[in-house]
């Protein structure tokens, strides 16, 4: 749970969650990061320390550079959040199939119960 | 009448949902069903088949669900589960094209209300069926890490019916 929230109150900077967003797309150096934003580089550089102190980025040394990426960690959260919501979305809409299913044959908007339809069919 | 499409797809290979997220902001959602635009979009603003579907996991049950469907008219939905307990979601209507599109905004209650998340659906006739695409936003991180830690106490089953709500 400690990850997690420091996790999350790492993401509510939207700064942060830019560049997040930027890591998405592959690894990148500070100057790299500081580039699209109207900050300097020590703004940058705290930013940087907050998501990695939050696990949610790793940096490795290159020389003089020190190149960010996204941490596996950092992804996690987000990616069981949205695994979850997509798990309810499929449960719901394999419902809804259900449920249209029993309205097509209802077209003609006479409102028959969908068990004495079946049940007459049986009966034939 | 057509029946020009039938060739096309055989109904069984119907794609799965598809989700994925615009930015960090949205997430788009997209599903086809066998049906045609005006039964989905029938059984998205009908809340006796809304409480037949909008369920989430298995043992939840939505005993109240209130919906007036038309520009300002006000959506409640009340679930309960017997181990889990309850929680609800208030929203409005923005906008109806019926059959077509829902624009809304909602909330969850949690207790404390989330930040309004603004949801677009659209229904488009696709062949004999339908295709939805939801278009969201995404939830801002502390409402995503409120529901998660939520959804850790209660064994991983309330927020996804939460999330339901988000539909």
């Amino acid at each position: 749970m400690q990850t997690l929230d420091a996790a999350f109150s790492a993401l509510s900077d939207p700064t942060r969650r830019a560049i997040l967003a930027r890591l998405a797309t592959g690894e990148a150096t500070v100057m790299e990061l500081v580039e699209p934003f109207a900050m300097t580089q020590p703004a940058i550089s705290r930013h940087l320390k907050v998501l990695e102190t939050a696990g949610l980025i790793v940096r490795r040394v290159e020389g003089t550079k020190r190149p960010c990426r996204l941490a596996k960690a950092g992804i996690e959260p987000i990616d069981q959040w949205l695994a979850m919501l997509r798990k309810a979305f499929e449960k719901n809409y394999d419902r809804l199939d259900q449920i249209l299913a029993e309205m097509q044959p209802a077209k003609s908007r006479i409102n028959q119960p969908v068990n004495q339809r079946k049940r007459r069919k049986d009966t034939r | 009448m057509t029946t020009m499409a039938k060739t096309e797809l055989p109904k069984r290979k119907m794609p799965k949902l598809t989700m994925k997220t615009e930015g960090d902001l949205y997430i788009v959602v997209t599903r086809r069903f066998a049906a045609p635009p005006d039964a989905v979009y029938r059984a998205h603003t009908d809340p006796t088949l809304l409480q037949k579907w909008l369920l989430g996991p298995e043992g939840w049950t939505m005993p109240v669900c209130i919906c007036d469907p038309r520009p300002g008219g006000r959506m409640r939905f009340e679930w309960a589960h017997a181990r889990h307990g309850k929680f609800h979601l208030t929203g409005e209507y923005l906008e109806l094209q019926p059959p077509n599109k829902i624009v809304h905004v909602e909330r969850m209650h949690l207790p404390d209300p989330t930040p309004d998340n603004h949801v677009e659906t659209r229904f488009e006739a696709d062949g004999e069926g339908t295709l939805m695409t939801i278009r969201m936003s995404l939830p801002d991180p502390q409402t995503r890490a409120q529901m998660l830690a939520t959804n850790m106490e209660q064994g991983m089953e309330a927020s996804y019916a939460r999330l339901d709500g988000i539909l």
